[in-house]
């Protein structure tokens, strides 16, 4: 496989930058809050220019290839070398990482979650986006499970520390469900490479010899790394960890998790189990389309019974990500290239939504549907962001979300040569049915907390005592959302800005299946 | 059969036409600015809203001129290729796929008309909305969902015709839902929404399955891909479709335009989207949103040609639903007593006889009736607004708030009049040349059932409006026409809003006329009223089929001539290299082999269809069933609100077969209770509680017992192995063992490494029997 070696210092600098940057916090004293934010938010935005300038070095009209591609020995026992490179899939999730990590530091210079302590909440963060930045360029098993993991422990500590009533039961639950779910992803990791002769763990070199594998071998690894990554997406059935976790992070947590963590989980599919695995993946197709179809219905169904508005929107993930691998289990380029769109369109404006239900809890202290209302006449900018957002999510034409959903629900009416057709046309109507539901769950959300009148409870704006309680949207909510709020309209009307790079890629990730 | 190529003639086109997408652009821009700088604007953003609009009727107005230049630089029998202009909008499996505009005289007609009401009704609203409490967002929206229409109708793509679709269906949820206060506004608004979009998942479906089916044929014979609107016109006449998938696919996207147009039975949300003020009611609901369903069926027709086997024998789907409209939503707006209703009933009976043309082969007539309709509902509607805003303190109650208000209001009235009777479909109002054009062609193509269902739509069609003109204009003043004041009509946002009683609640000028009684609008209001009652009475010469085959020139500037098109470069969407070969033409009216056979060589993109000879003796017929409707109406209405005549007073309480009847039309046949009650409860309720259910208790069920199980297995080993056998002499069990029953809560961190290790060792056992096995 061709590959580009140029600035080859470039993603390590990318990845590992926030790293420097909690180095730096650990000498701050914990007091001095306002050096912390400093330190923090000039940390991410370094290293966004650093994203900013591979974007400008990489080659767009290779975007199928490798790039800035860089090899060294790490353990040579184990055949395992520190392998990384960038190609269109990965770089909009890599990119996209770097950015949210800014918003969400830009979004807690004011809103720093009980029980405070900056220091440890920002150190969190910087090494949780050191390991999402390096999954995503990670070319090397064990190394792309080093940063898989890493993730996990950052996450989890936002959550058991900063989050709501339930959160040891909820972080717990998250941190076990991952990790039982990690363990047999590496199993199948370790039967992988010794099946292919125990040579090494690259991802290049295995898919060389990955597709070699007898059959039923194929299938039990796939197996393997199926439970992994599902339960990262999360795919029915393996989803119950999500709306815990969700519910109970802190706002920050939330926008994370829903923006680039359950991306880990569709990327590990792209990226390693259909190239690497193409006969298992032919035959898992038809039950990863079922269970993202169910998953679609079933989330949407979640929904509708939700109470609480930011458990609502933890559950549109699930429906929202059965788009996706259906879009992926259709094994076409048509719909893997969809599902991608869908992985970036869907961390934008899910993010947008975590946002927005957090500074709805910060300004109600409660996101109990029943009694919110009239925010849009208290609020009315903050209003018209959720409005906006609900747009976008539900998949209208003109905002990004639409080309995640519209592809992929397409691609499934023609799914890859070998799969059965009358199934995926199932899925196909099933898929279409799920995109009216989603119109209901999210304008009935919409109707009932932001049209209407306050409800007396909150009418008097704050009692007195709270005179602020209802400003509208503030500046640092400003800063953090606008660039998203762009995002999710650019890419809704320009979307080959993001198309022309994955799409190349995509068709590299699937040339197994042509030959 | 093939005419050398010298008759052809090269098509003149122009700068408007080259750029006919700047027609929804300029709107679109328009939106923004309102958006961004609208309340700092000396007149809160009306002023762009109107320029924008203003702007692209011009635009749109130029467009058609060359549009007919172009019809006539062609040879007589010769296809008037579209203006194609395209660019590349996104990619995906390595294909390409564009944006862009195809500008024929379907698109042409729709694009003055949208741009005209458009423009129109934005002036009205500048005295309508005057002082609103969200002027600026309510012009905002109006003026993208104008932009939303128009890129509608620009549109070359399936694609970009679904963005304008979907725009339009957002834009209607924030113009009715304009004062979401109150309740009863948010959900119709939600209602509206929520069931257009349940008809958008056959618009998916169907655009999926067209592009899938006819890709391969496009991208061969005409180099487009299969979103191509044209592309998939061409394909769906080619003979090349499978008639099941392309039966399929109509079927799924005229479930589409049920929704958006309101057709029975997805009819329902139309008269609750009458809780958005007026001009809305006037834009959306008359002229533009209701009739993009009718414009899809229009704009694919060679689709459902092919698919439905239109002119073959018997019914097909789309003239049973329009037929059924027609009938139940004309019967529907009868017991209504709220203006609005009966006008938005009226509507969707309206939208039943496009339906039924387009269904019945007369495509020119159904789309000759968009345009004479747009005029005369939009100015009722506007009419029913005008008396309104000035004489009945914005109720829309007939029985309570109206009558007499003919003298009051001369202008508001003879507009009314004018259009009631373009409406009705008395000659030589428009109705009479679009709406009769549609029976008369129905009935001439086989379809003598429908025919005659046409026709009682007429007759009650007249009988309804002559009902709610007489309610409202004659008889003798009541309620707040009478001067009376009825405080809580001012009370906008009392919950107390029943549905049969809708009321355009400002914030204005709450008091502004309870002193003076009911008067004429302002000119703002009049002038629309005034241009469109001249349109409502002249329209209908521009198709005027009883004078000759001169005056036919919507037929010859709109209807896509049915003749074999040589596409001489597969690649080149250009439309200087399309050839036509006609086929000999013979006294006028030739048979092109489009849509009945497949064609040999070249491709067509509109199936040959007939036209009715006119003749009076079948137009006296409608007229007099039309006179019938509207004597027989009158003489009721006085005998039963002037005289109140003790035999018709309450007689639908006394007889019970009446009783039944009126309690069904009432309740709207139940189809609300089927679907709020019933579906709709169902799936939020039980449904998704049983969902949520499973969820919590099954899933997360097994997940505590597994969580339990392995706590309980560690704690045992823990006992057992590790402090008996590996340490015996110590036992100080006792703390790992607490809590071994509280499933997965509170826990120290200390426990997870635990997990985490006894997860590794797992795997890492796993992983060796995988090993062994397969080795």
């Amino acid at each position: 496989m061709e590959m580009l070696r140029d600035h080859n210092w470039m993603l390590s600098v990318g990845t590992f930058l926030p790293l420097l940057g909690v180095l730096l916090l650990l000498v701050v004293p914990k007091a001095n809050e306002q050096l912390i934010k400093k330190v923090a938010l000039f940390t991410s935005i370094a290293t966004v220019a650093v994203g900013v300038w591979t974007l400008f070095r990489f080659d767009f009209g290779n975007a199928g290839t490798m790039q800035f591609v860089d090899e060294k020995t790490w353990i040579p026992l184990i055949k395992s070398s520190y392998y990384i490179g960038l190609d269109g899939i990965s770089l909009p999730l890599y990119f996209l990482s770097m950015v949210i990590t800014l918003l969400v530091v830009i979004y807690s210079l004011d809103h720093i979650p009980s029980p405070g302590n900056p220091k440890a909440f920002f150190s969190l963060m910087l090494v949780l986006q050191t390991g999402m930045a390096g999954t995503f360029i990670a070319q090397d098993l064990i190394l792309f499970f080093v940063f898989f993991e890493l993730v996990l422990l950052p996450m989890y500590f936002m959550i058991g520390v900063w989050g709501g009533e339930n959160r040891q039961y909820a972080s717990l639950k998250f941190f076990l469900y991952t990790m039982f779910g990690s363990a047999l992803m590496l199993v199948a990791f370790l039967a992988l490479f010794f099946k292919t002769g125990a040579e090494s763990f690259a991802i290049p070199y295995l898919v060389e010899h990955g597709g070699a594998l007898a059959k039923n071998v194929q299938i039990w690894i796939f197996a393997g790394m199926f439970i992994g990554f599902a339960v990262k997406v999360p795919m029915f059935p393996f989803h119950t960890w999500l709306p815990d976790a969700h519910t109970q992070a802190p706002t920050q947590g939330s926008v994370i998790l829903a923006a680039i963590l359950l991306k880990l989980g569709t990327y590990g599919f792209v990226r390693i189990a259909i190239p690497v695995l193409p006969e298992a993946a032919k035959a898992w197709a038809p039950y990863i389309g079922g269970l993202a179809v169910i998953g679609i219905i079933y989330g949407a169904l979640g929904c509708l019974a939700q109470t609480d508005m930011k458990r609502l929107i933890a559950f549109s993930s699930v429906a929202h990500m059965g788009f996706v691998m259906l879009g992926i289990s259709t094994l076409t380029s048509f719909g893997m290239t969809a599902a991608m769109f869908g992985m970036v369109a869907h961390g934008l404006i899910t993010g947008m939504l975590f946002f927005v239900a957090g500074s709805v809890k910060e300004r109600y202290h409660t996101l109990e549907i029943a009694r919110l209302g009239g925010i849009l006449k208290q609020m009315p900018h903050l209003g018209w962001i959720l409005g906006f957002s609900c747009m976008a999510s539900l998949g209208l034409p003109g905002l990004a979300g639409f080309w995640g959903e519209f592809p992929a629900i397409l691609s499934a009416y023609s799914p890859a040569a070998g799969l059965n057709e009358t199934v995926f046309r199932v899925y196909m109507v099933i898929a279409a049915l799920g995109t009216v539901l989603a119109a209901a769950y999210l304008l009935w959300l919409f109707q009932r907390v932001a049209f209407g009148e306050p409800k007396p409870e909150f009418a008097g704006g704050g009692h007195g005592h709270d005179d602020h309680a209802f400003h509208d949207v503030n500046k640092f909510e400003w800063f953090a959302w606008t660039p998203l709020l762009i995002a999710i309209l650019v890419f809704g009307v320009v979307p080959n800005l993001m198309f022309k790079v994955l799409d190349p890629a995509v068709q590299v990730v699937l040339s197994g299946f042509k030959g | 059969m093939i005419r050398s190529a010298e008759a052809l003639q090269t098509l003149s086109s122009g700068w408007f036409l080259e750029h006919a997408w700047l027609i929804p652009i300029v709107p679109a821009i328009g939106f923004f600015i309102i958006i961004l700088f609208g309340k700092k604007l000396p007149m809160k953003g009306s002023e762009i809203g109107l320029l924008s609009m203003l702007s692209s009727l011009v635009l749109a107005g130029e467009t058609a001129m060359q549009w007919i230049d172009r019809v006539n630089s062609g040879a007589e029998a010769q296809f008037i290729a579209p203006v194609v202009r395209t660019w590349n909008w996104w990619q995906i499996g390595g294909m390409k796929f564009t944006i862009g505009q195809s500008i024929d005289g379907l698109a042409v007609i729709v694009l003055v008309v949208v741009a005209f009401i458009s423009t129109l009704v934005q002036l009205y609203s500048t005295e309508y909305l005057k002082g609103d409490r969200r002027y600026t967002h309510f012009f905002a929206a109006l003026t993208l969902f104008s932009a939303g229409m128009l890129a509608m109708v620009v549109a070359e793509d399936t694609i970009l015709f679904l963005l304008g679709w979907e725009i339009m269906g957002l834009c209607s949820f924030m113009l009715i839902g304009h004062w979401w206060e109150d309740g009863a506004n948010s959900r119709a608004a939600l209602k509206a929404f929520f069931t257009v979009r349940t008809g958008d998942m056959g618009l998916l479906v169907g655009v999926a399955m067209l592009y899938f089916a006819s890709n391969e044929w496009t991208t061969e014979h005409l180099g487009v891909s299969g979103f191509s609107i044209r592309g998939i016109s061409a394909w769906a006449l080619s003979g090349e479709p499978n008639s099941t998938v392309i039966l399929v696919a109509s079927v799924a996207l005229f479930i589409a335009a049920i929704g958006k147009s309101g057709q029975f039975p997805l009819h329902t949300w139309l008269p609750d989207a009458m809780a958005g003020p007026t001009p809305v009611s006037s834009l959306l609901h008359s002229s533009t949103m209701v009739v993009a369903g009718v414009f899809l069926v229009a704009r694919l027709y060679p689709v459902f040609f092919t698919g439905f086997d239109i002119l073959g024998t018997g019914g097909n789907f789309i003239t049973i639903i329009g037929g059924i409209t027609i009938v139940i939503a004309a019967a529907l707006a009868f017991v209504q007593n709220d203006i609005k209703k009966v006008l938005a009933y009226s509507t969707v009976s309206q939208l039943g006889y496009m339906m039924l043309g387009l269904g019945a082969g007369a495509w020119l007539p159904a789309v000759f009736h968009i345009f004479t309709h747009a005029f005369f509902k939009a100015c009722l509607f506007l009419g029913a607004g005008s008396i309104s805003h000035s004489a009945s303190h914005h109720s829309f109650d007939m029985k309570k708030d109206m009558g007499g208000l003919r003298k009051v209001m001369p202008i508001t009235f003879t507009t009314w009049v004018i259009s009631t009777l373009a409406l009705c479909g008395v000659f030589p109002f428009s109705g009479f040349f679009s709406k009769d054009e549609i029976i008369d062609n129905v009935g001439h193509n086989g379809y003598q059932l429908f025919m005659i269902i046409g026709l009682i739509g007429a007759f009650m069609t007249a009988a309804y409006m002559t009902r709610a003109t007489y309610l409202t204009f004659f008889g003798e003043a009541r309620g707040a026409s009478a001067g009376e004041h009825h405080d809580e009509h001012h009370d906008a946002h009392a919950p107390a809003h029943d549905s049969h009683d809708s009321h355009d609640a400002h914030d204005a000028h709450a008091t502004e006329h309870t002193d003076h009684g009911p008067h004429e609008s302002g000119w703002r209001i009049t002038l629309p009223l005034v241009l469109l009652a001249v349109l409502a009475l002249s329209s209908g010469l521009l198709n005027a089929t009883p004078f000759g085959e001169k005056w036919e020139r919507i037929k010859t500037w709109v209807e896509p001539r049915a003749e074999v098109v040589m596409e001489t470069a597969p690649g080149g969407p250009g439309h200087s290299n399309v050839l036509s070969i006609p086929t000999a033409a013979e006294e006028g009216h030739h048979d092109s082999p489009c849509g009945s056979e497949t064609p040999e060589e070249g491709v067509c993109y509109a199936p040959q269809l007939q036209h009715a000879p006119f003749k009076w003796s079948k137009a006296m017929l409608s007229l007099g069933i039309v006179f019938l409707g509207i004597a027989l109406s009158w003489l009721f209405s006085t005998l039963l609100y002037t005289r109140k005549d003790k035999r018709l007073v309450g007689l639908t309480e006394r007889n019970g077969v009446l009783r039944a009847g009126c309690n069904l039309l009432i309740n709207k046949y139940y189809l609300d209770a089927l679907y709020e009650n019933v579906i709709v409860k169902a799936i939020a309720g039980p449904i998704a509680a049983a969902a949520y259910w499973f969820n919590q208790n099954v899933l997360d069920g097994i997940l505590h017992a597994v969580a339990r199980a392995s706590r309980a297995f560690s704690g045992w080993v823990y006992r057992n192995i590790d402090q008996r056998v590996v340490d015996g002499t110590v036992n100080n069990s006792g703390k790992a063992t607490k809590g071994a029953g509280g499933v997965l809560a509170p826990v120290q961190s200390g426990k997870v490494s635990q997990y985490g290790a006894l997860l590794f060792s797992a795997a890492a056992v796993a992983a060796l029997v995988l090993v062994i096995i397969n080795s």
